[in-house]
């Protein structure tokens, strides 16, 4: 499979990414600016964490008009797989790609640790590798995880199984304690109806190898690979 | 034309911002305020003469790019002089 990593201007996580496909995954991968028009010759896209333009006006609002992003939306509507981490993540709902908004986290503060999150969906292209009710330790560091979208919208995503895995505590309890930004539902990671996008605000690229944390960022590409 | 545009957040959604300035303001003895909450305000110009078109074109920026609307209203005001 070829990757393609999109480099914002205030992406910070676009080297961590390209090396948990590259080294640790064994994929064929690429950095792709986001004045490039072209995404032809890639299988995956993703868009990885950061402050793209400083999240200025609003998180992601100024990226969804980098002109790569029309290629993405296209890109995506040929059923390709797109994932958008964090930040990444956050743009995808500014352009419309996946449903809702992000806001400030509930308790205002900036929160870096790792977290556990409980797969809900296990029959994705990003998660077929996992059981049902999976417990990940994943790493988040983010202000503005607080995941947001009105009462049918959250129908519509209970409904459609598009809740892929939800803030949970070690042994895959989804109370509102193991929330670590007041994100609806205790939402962590969201697909679109078609299957092919995920948005996750965890970040799996830090969890690859034994000596930096936890390896449970793998299964997320190997699931996208499989 | 000058347009001046305010970005609230939607009634109903959870203003944690505003809590605390709200907070703030009981500490600092301000017990007759309740209920802060804390949106935007852009300023901006416009080279336009038709005000029916300049209010047209504030109203698409702000649905393409000033407001998301799954979390914030906007209003706008125009004004004839420009700085």
């Amino acid at each position: 499979m070829k990757f393609g990593v999109i480099v914002f201007p205030g992406a910070n996580c676009d080297h961590d990414m390209f090396h948990a496909l590259k080294k640790v995954m064994g994929e064929d991968v690429a950095f792709i600016w986001h004045q490039e028009v072209s995404l032809r010759e890639f299988d995956a896209v993703v868009l990885p964490g950061g402050f793209s333009y400083g999240d200025y006006l609003r998180v992601g609002a100024v990226a969804r008009f980098s002109p790569i992003l029309k290629e993405v939306v296209s890109f995506a509507r040929q059923g390709k797989k797109v994932l958008g981490i964090c930040n990444g993540f956050q743009i995808l709902t500014e352009c419309g790609l996946l449903p809702g908004a992000f806001m400030r986290n509930k308790n205002l503060r900036f929160v870096c640790k790792n977290v556990f999150i409980r797969t809900e969906n296990k029959n994705t292209a990003f998660t077929n590798t996992l059981f049902s009710g999976q417990v990940l330790k994943i790493p988040i560091a983010h202000g503005e995880g607080n995941y947001f979208i009105e009462e049918s919208g959250l129908k519509e995503l209970q409904d459609n199984q598009q809740i892929v895995f939800r803030y949970s505590s070690v042994d895959g309890d989804t109370a509102e304690i193991y929330n670590p930004n007041g994100s609806l539902d205790n939402i962590a990671a969201l697909i679109n109806r078609e299957g092919n996008v995920l948005g996750m605000m965890p970040h799996p690229e830090r969890a690859m190898e034994a000596l930096l944390n936890s390896t449970d960022g793998r299964f997320i590409f190997e699931s996208m690979r499989s | 034309m000058k347009a001046v545009i305010k970005v609230r957040l939607k009634k109903g959604i959870l203003d944690p911002q505003g809590k605390t300035v709200n907070t703030a303001l009981q500490h600092l003895g301000f017990h007759n305020f309740s209920d802060v909450r804390i949106g935007k305000l852009i300023e901006l110009n416009l080279h336009e003469t038709n005000r029916v078109g300049a209010g047209k074109m504030v109203e698409d920026a702000c649905k393409k790019l000033l407001a998301n609307p799954v979390i914030e209203d906007f209003t706008y005001e125009i004004f004839e002089e420009e700085n």
